[in-house]
């Protein structure tokens, strides 16, 4: 059953109407904000908890339960901050951006009541620096909003003091790592930070800070409007709710589409995206959630469904919910090695085994691609991955060899065909003649 | 506290150590780069990683701090793969040039390759390089071998307090440099090279002369400054090839200061192997013989107060102490150890010590430096004060010339002594606030004291530490700051004019008839009155040999068994570390064979007995290694004289890098110095 349009939280997705504030009230936008505000900080986050929540950003991380990780008190008088992640630069995913410049009154109000929820007084939105007229937009929907008195002092009439500032990147993508973020935001170059201590205790300038992705904090409205059970009635239990997905690639209709969690990827692409480019049966492979999460075979294709914990028992992740779809005409080495070419260039070469392990990995690649490698090279491949994977500060070089990783496990064959047809086309070809 | 166990040893240490430091306390070794203990925690490197109980990931244990029953392994499977791991990331883009590289043999990267690393890579791709950086004329960079571990960068930041150095770049393409090419605005920038776990900060003056096993060390004092940093002169042969810092938590921690780890190539030039004797106007070589014969035969006749002393900045107590017997055996009280002409009140010690001690800077919570500029006067020092104030427990203030650069912040009270009259009267907010402190601190720059008003600035200084409570039977916060490594051991020693002495001015003046100059090369010779027969004895031919009429040579300090006081009254021996050159030789022992020329007998024909003898006129000269630490019961104050003048104070070293007769002969100090003291090169917008 698909989900119905009643039921879609972002009612401006596709920019058919007007962002401006006058129209996203008329959507139901900052609809009775001051009531559910009114409701105290302990309601909210409950709420959020058994709405099941989980971030949108691509690690999943419960939403209601991060959020009651900041403190209530400040004996020390540290200011608590909110800051939304919007630099978002993971390959294929691009749902944020719409958020921003179709709808951005959803994640405006969210900030406000996410505000309260933790006791944040400023919220910072680090917009991703490619995102210029997206930022435009933004910007121009906060001002609408302090002017019609929704943000500032007394936001919405709550009594709650929010003010909210835009910060454009300047187009890393490792800031959009959480700690990174701050790191830019405060000025300073992009690079992780060590954890512990986590942000919620030491974040931006030292205060207390949650980041929360874009969509995170524009579903908050509309949850806490209709209710928790309302949000939890769709897909699996933990992995509740609606969540717009990215799909392109060699599909017939690429779009980003709003639908129920736990949708199967068939239904998924077949419904909303026009199907596979000649056919389902032409599948080759699909990265469920965006660059960072392993590929999966066509097999497992068939009846996986798209959330977290079904992707997870592929070994792979739902991500930032970006389905790229992959015919039978791609080149499937030479894709993962374009992404293991992205992440060598992105690494902020912090950690030695992502800046080392990235370069090492992308070179090994690149000669998969032509087949100009042994077979045991393969396994000197997957062997470096695994040394990167896990021993560094931040989660970039996991996302950077995971593709590599799904490459080598599904389609080891394909590897060693490439290789096998580089040899024999360098030392098994007929003797050239002298006339050649 | 907590209860860890590491490998199955327990042990207890306090909340928030870092996993790393339990396993230190439990004696594992954990292999790190970037981790370095003075430094902030980057945890970039992650060859500390460790194996915690229940953790999914090994953690990087320099970052990680410890928690009460926290079980750790450090021997484990996973954390053995993880260690060759790194290692062979950190290999793969390495050139792997040991054979040719300065830090082979004494190399971080090297040492843990073999410890921890595989015996072979499987990396066949092509390497990285990198383009070298110029980081000025004392830290020589091969950036290939970098493996970006941010010491340098966290030490020139954190440390020497000049946030010059980072990175550029992203991922594989990040570079250690800043950014814009130009020489490290610090004076400390050698300890670069100490902290760089690789060979890519290296020694300029040092590459490609040495390997580490060739050479023989010895333990010793570096005498270019007052601090008294604990020093190891490595040497091959005849030569000092290098001096690095030895580790003293209460002097140098285990840093140093450029012009004490680079001067030392003036050891070898300049220098004064054989005796000389002027003889129609001309010096001519002679033998020791003759030279202490005609000395003997020019001052046969000459009564006691016709003849003077004078003892240099780097002299060894044990020559000054020698000196001063001769002279009192001659009859003499004419002595002076301050060249500069430095009001300093001798009677009692507390008058010209840094009697907080340099520790007891971390102990402080105000501080007022008057006339002096500790990043040139003792920049290891004056680390030390940027390291309280960046623990943000420090508030510093001073008088003097208004632009310094401390690398830290410090507020300006004025130029003259006005504003130590300000903060007398307490007009000035500051004198509240030193009033307030717990442990408040003035340091008086000697350059304060070496002026017409020196005795009544001292005076002032005194007054004003009194007066803001920094006078307790728990702590004494009056200090001075000194220049040289010599001059307290020669003040310690005594070598102040006696009942009726004369003092250097008097002695220039025409006071005396004959002058003995032990290595005094700090006043211009020019000033001396014509016709006084002058002896120098010393170890570089400087600015007062010129004017010697019989040449002495001496043994500079890394030659010599020495005895030196630092600024804080701390007692420390330095070690021969080579011979000194040609005839050359030890100070006391030239000044003994003088005296039996001259007809007296000097009570001492060992090193022993002049020790000995030191010990019976001052017995703090007993406390070797150590200082009388502590408060003070007595505040009466320092002799006062004259009036405070409002003259502005000047710095008491002008240029860093040719401050003494050593680096002045330095082919390397003099390219510091030309380099630093160019004027900055015009922007193209000025």
């Amino acid at each position: 059953m698909a989900l119905s349009d009643k039921d879609r939280i972002f009612t401006n997705l596709y920019g058919l109407h007007p962002w401006n504030l006058r129209e996203a009230m008329r959507r139901g936008n900052w609809d009775g904000t001051a009531a559910i505000i009114a409701k105290g900080r302990d309601w909210i986050i409950e709420e959020l908890k058994q709405s099941g929540l989980r971030g949108r950003g691509g690690a999943g991380f419960p939403t209601g339960m991060k959020w009651s990780f900041m403190p209530k008190s400040s004996p020390d008088g540290r200011p608590s901050y909110l800051v939304v992640n919007c630099d978002e630069s993971e390959p294929g995913t691009c749902k944020d951006r719409d958020i921003i410049r179709h709808d951005p009154h959803t994640l405006i109000e969210g900030c406000l009541i996410a505000g309260v929820g933790m006791g944040a007084h400023a919220g910072y939105i680090y917009v991703r620096g490619e995102y210029f007229n997206e930022h435009v937009v933004l910007q121009a929907a906060i001002d609408e909003a302090y002017e019609a008195g929704l943000l500032g002092k007394n936001a919405a009439g709550t009594g709650w003091d929010f003010d909210l500032y835009v910060h454009r990147g300047a187009g890393a993508y490792i800031c959009g790592e959480e700690t990174a973020l701050i790191e830019s935001l405060e000025g300073k170059k992009g690079m992780p930070r060590l954890k512990p201590p986590f942000p919620a205790a030491v974040g931006l300038y030292g205060c207390p800070t949650t980041v929360n992705n874009v969509e995170t904090i524009a579903v908050v409205p509309e949850i806490l409007r209709r209710g928790a059970s309302w949000f939890a009635s769709f897909g699996r239990p933990k992995n509740s709710g609606t969540k717009v997905f990215c799909i392109q690639g060699h599909v017939n209709k690429p779009c980003n589409v709003e639908a129920e969690m736990s949708i199967p990827m068939r239904e998924l692409i077949e419904r909303y995206a026009g199907g596979v480019r000649g056919g389902w049966d032409n599948l080759l492979a699909v990265i469920p959630g965006g660059s960072s999460t392993p590929l999966l075979p066509k097999s497992i294709c068939d009846d996986v469904l798209m959330d977290f914990d079904a992707l997870r028992e592929h070994k792979s992740g739902l991500g930032t919910a970006a389905v790229i779809v992959m015919d039978k005409s791609t080149d499937l080495i030479k894709a993962i090695a374009r992404l293991a070419q992205f992440y060598k260039h992105e690494s902020c070469g912090q950690c030695t085994p992502c800046r080392e392990g990235m370069g090492w990995q992308k070179r090994l690649m690149d000669r998969m691609v032509e087949g100009r490698a042994d077979v045991a090279e393969i396994d000197v491949l997957e062997s470096v991955t695994r040394q990167i994977e896990g021993h560094t500060i931040c989660a970039l070089a996991d996302g950077g060899v995971w593709p590599v990783q799904g490459l080598i496990r599904h389609f080891r064959p394909m590897m060693e065909e490439r290789i096998a047809a580089y040899h024999a086309k360098k030392t098994g070809g007929a003797m050239p003649l002298a006339a050649e | 506290m907590a209860k860890v166990t590491i490998d199955g040893i327990e042990v207890e240490v306090p909340n928030g150590a870092s996993v790393l430091q339990a396993c230190e306390a439990a004696g594992k070794e954990i292999p790190r780069f970037c981790y370095h203990e003075r430094l902030s925690v980057a945890g970039n490197c992650r060859m500390c990683l460790v194996e915690v109980e229940k953790a999914p990931k090994p953690v990087a244990s320099c970052a990680y701090p410890v928690a009460d029953g926290m079980k750790v392994f450090t021997d484990s499977p996973m954390v053995r793969n993880a260690r060759r791991n790194v290692m062979e990331f950190l290999l793969i883009n390495h050139p792997l040039d040991c054979p040719i590289c300065d830090q082979g043999g004494e190399c971080d990267l090297q040492d843990q390759a073999v410890a921890y690393g595989r015996d072979a890579s499987r990396y066949r791709e092509g390497k990285r390089a990198v383009k070298d950086k110029y980081l000025g004329p004392l830290v020589k960079t091969i950036m290939t071998r970098c493996i970006q571990c941010t010491r340098c960068v966290r030490f020139a930041t954190e440390v020497a307090g000049v946030p010059e150095l980072g990175a550029t770049g992203r991922g594989e393409d990040m570079q250690i440099g800043t950014y814009v090419e130009k020489a490290l605005t610090t004076e400390l920038s050698g300890n670069l090279i100490d902290v760089c776990p690789v060979g890519a900060l290296t020694s300029r003056p040092y590459a490609f002369v040495a390997r580490p096993w060739e050479l023989r060390s010895a333990d010793s004092i570096d005498v270019l400054d007052a601090q008294g940093v604990n020093i190891r002169v490595d040497t091959r042969g005849p030569e000092v090839l290098r001096i690095l810092p030895r580790t003293n938590e209460d002097v140098n921690e285990e840093w140093m200061a450029d012009r004490g780890r680079f001067s030392f190539d003036g050891l070898k030039r300049k220098r004064l192997d054989r005796p000389w004797i002027r003889q129609d106007g001309k010096l001519r070589p002679a033998s020791w013989q003759e030279a202490l014969e005609h000395i003997a035969a020019k001052l046969k006749g000459l009564p006691g107060d016709r003849i003077g002393a004078v003892a240099g900045d780097l002299v060894d107590a044990e020559s000054a102490f020698a000196l001063k017997s001769l002279m009192a055996a001659l009859g003499s009280r004419n002595l002076d150890c301050r060249q500069d002409g430095a009001r300093i009140d001798g009677t009692r010690r507390e008058h010209y010590l840094f009697n907080s001690g340099i520790a007891g800077i971390d102990e402080a919570d105000a501080l007022l430096i008057i006339g002096s500029n500790p990043r040139k006067e003792a920049p290891v020092l004056n680390a030390r004060i940027r390291k309280k104030w960046a623990s943000g427990t420090l508030a510093v203030a001073h008088i003097g010339p208004r632009d310094i650069e401390l690398t830290y912040n410090a507020e300006h009270l004025g130029e003259g002594a006005s504003a130590l009259n300000a903060l007398l009267d307490g007009s000035h907010a500051f004198a509240k606030l030193l009033s307030e402190a717990k442990r408040p601190m003035i340091i008086l720059g000697r350059g304060a004291v070496a002026r017409e008003d020196g005795a009544a600035v001292l005076a002032a200084a005194w007054a004003l530490a009194n007066q803001v409570g920094a006078l307790t039977p728990e702590w004494n916060g009056f200090n001075m700051l000194h220049l040289f490594g010599g001059q307290v051991g020669a003040l310690d020693a005594g070598f102040l004019p006696g009942e009726g002495g004369q003092d250097l001015a008097g002695m220039l003046s025409g006071g005396v008839d004959a002058l003995w100059l032990l290595g005094a090369d700090g006043f211009e010779p020019g000033f001396i009155a014509p016709g006084t027969f002058v002896v120098y004895q010393g170890h570089h031919g400087d600015r007062a040999a010129s004017r010697a009429d019989v040449i002495l040579p001496g043994a500079a300090y890394t030659e010599k068994e020495g005895t030196y006081v630092n600024t804080e009254g701390r007692v420390q021996r330095g070690r021969l570390a080579i011979f000194p050159p040609g005839e050359a030789k030890e100070d006391w022992r030239i000044i003994r064979a003088a005296g039996a020329a001259l007809g007296v007998d000097l009570p001492f024909n060992t090193l022993e007995d002049v020790r000995a003898g030191m010990v019976a006129a001052n017995p703090v000269f007993g406390l070797v290694d150590g200082r009388i630490a502590g408060g003070v019961t007595n505040t009466r104050g320092p002799q006062a004289g004259g009036t405070l003048s409002d003259v502005a104070f000047k710095p008491a070293i002008t240029d860093y890098w040719l401050a003494d007769s050593i680096s002045r002969a330095s082919e390397v100090m003099a390219e510091c110095s030309r380099i630093y003291n160019a004027p900055p090169l015009a922007q193209a917008a000025e």
